[in-house]
């Protein structure tokens, strides 16, 4: 079976219902691992017990970046060949990486509290961050505002390359705002290599993460694809509907005619 | 006379005639700077601080909700159709198109510049940096912005679902041309590096803003 096959939706629905289960235990699996080794990490010596946010929040951030990636080539598939199966990726990738972009910043900002003594600090990271969040919701909002989907598809296939190109000129260019207006305020945790206490865990539930996004990407997709074929069946009962309409009206009338005849 | 020569002459002389419309964004422009003192208050050092703030601002809106009826109207008469079918490559087309739009409505709103910094208590100096800077900078806004005009043509749909999508795009711009400004008034940097990347930004959005506004042209008129 080569790639191919797998682009046909009843296929991809057949596959992907086998594949399903498993990965979702996985994923359960490697999150219990994830936290137990999370929970056991030590405190850090300057920062406590709220180290432990990061664990949440590295595997969070990496994915919001990820999802726009996996959006970006669904997109050549949209653009390049025009495959259905490719809408329906992007079109599934784009809550998905916004509700990891929200939990990314959203964790950001509860780390933020006890260490920089305020929830928002319009830090270069945060910052960039937040904009990409504003251009899913944006992109989610270019998806809702179309009936047609393949219409909606390609514009926003559009729209998802763009970002991508866009998206390190931003990051550059808070950066470069960011260090302009406050200067090495912020402390910076890249400076110390990671110690290997943090490293595993790290790393154990950042694969924890990235599995939970394809489970869910996959069973969006499922979903996506069912609501189309649903609406399709439900465009043609309406066509039918509307058509038996014409009929009966149509010999309504007859009848009326020759009722006065 | 080129094609190209030929749809810019045309899109300009469309822009200003009647009903084109190209200089309500000046008039735009105008309105946000003189709502600004309301806003914060008649404190005139206050205003010379925020004013190149103030003026960026208003160019970037008003750059960008000018740029909505870019394809629209060619589309609504037909001639969009033309011009996609004709054998002048499309992104080449698209790129004439938004020079068309910065000549008839980008460069206005430098020409209007020295005044509004006059309301705003900028004094030479500063007036002619920001000035400066929205000459190097407003062709990227409206590159940029031909994008989203694009796609509203190409889904039927403008105003504030295209001001949301694009509006994002254009934050880099607006960064270096609010620091080029700042730079040269008050320092510490020199003017060169922000306004050299403003440069920059330009440059690229000249090249990804055709091709990206022709590829949504070519696949969503159909």
């Amino acid at each position: 079976m080569s790639l191919i096959d797998l682009a046909n939706p009843t296929r991809f629905l057949a596959l992907s219902a086998r594949v399903l289960p498993w990965l979702a235990a996985a994923t359960a699996i490697l999150f219990a691992i994830g936290l137990y080794l999370s929970a056991l990490a030590p405190d850090d010596y300057q920062q406590g017990a709220t180290v432990k946010i990061m664990f949440i929040h590295v595997p969070n951030a990496w994915l919001s970046m990820f999802v726009w990636g996996v959006m970006s080539i669904a997109s050549l598939g949209t653009l390049v060949w025009r495959h259905p199966l490719a809408d329906v990726a992007a079109k599934a990738a784009a809550p998905i990486g916004a509700a990891f972009t929200f939990l990314a910043l959203l964790t950001g900002s509860l780390w933020g509290r006890p260490m920089w003594g305020t929830y928002w600090e319009w830090d270069a990271r945060l910052t960039s961050v937040l904009i990409l969040f504003l251009m899913y919701l944006g992109l989610m909002a270019l998806w809702r505002a179309v009936e047609d989907p393949s219409r909606a598809a390609r514009a926003a296939a559009v729209l998802t390359l763009v970002g991508a190109l866009n998206l390190p000129i931003i990051k550059f260019s808070v950066d470069w705002w960011n260090t302009l207006h406050q200067p090495a305020s912020v402390m910076r945790m890249g400076g110390s290599t990671l110690d290997k206490s943090f490293l595993i865990p790290l790393l154990v539930m950042a694969v924890a993460f990235t599995l939970l996004f394809v489970t869910l990407h996959l069973a969006a997709m499922r979903n996506e694809i069912l609501r189309r074929r649903v609406r399709s069946l439900q465009m043609m009962q309406a066509s039918r509907v509307a058509f038996s309409g014409d009929v009966s009206t149509g010999s309504r009338q007859e009848n009326a005619s020759t009722g006065a005849a | 006379m080129t094609p190209l020569s030929a749809l810019i002459r045309r899109d300009i002389k469309i822009a200003l005639r009647v009903g084109g419309g190209a200089l309500i964004g000046v008039l735009f422009f105008l309105t946000v700077v003189v709502l600004m003192p309301f806003a914060v208050g008649p404190d005139l050092a206050l205003l010379a601080r925020l004013g190149p703030a103030i003026l960026w601002l208003g160019a970037l809106l008003a750059s960008l909700l000018t740029l909505d009826r870019l394809f629209m109207a060619d589309h609504e008469d037909g001639s969009l159709d033309l011009i996609t079918m004709s054998r002048t490559p499309l992104e080449l087309a698209c790129a004439a198109k938004a020079l068309a739009h910065w000549l008839a409505a980008g460069l206005p709103l430098i020409v209007a510049t020295p005044v509004l910094g006059l309301l705003l208590n900028l004094d030479m100096v500063a007036t002619g940096a920001v000035a400066l800077t929205l000459l190097a900078g407003t062709p990227a806004l409206t590159f940029t912005g031909m994008i989203g005009a694009a796609l509203a043509v190409t889904l039927h749909r403008g105003g504030l679902l295209m001001a949301v999508l694009v509006l994002p795009l254009s934050i880099p711009v607006l960064i270096f041309g609010v620091a080029a400004s700042q730079a040269a008034i008050v320092g510490p940097m020199t003017f060169g590096a922000p306004f050299s990347i403003l440069c920059a930004l330009s440059l690229v959005s000249l090249v990804i803003g055709p091709f990206a506004a022709a590829a949504s042209l070519k696949h969503g008129l159909d």
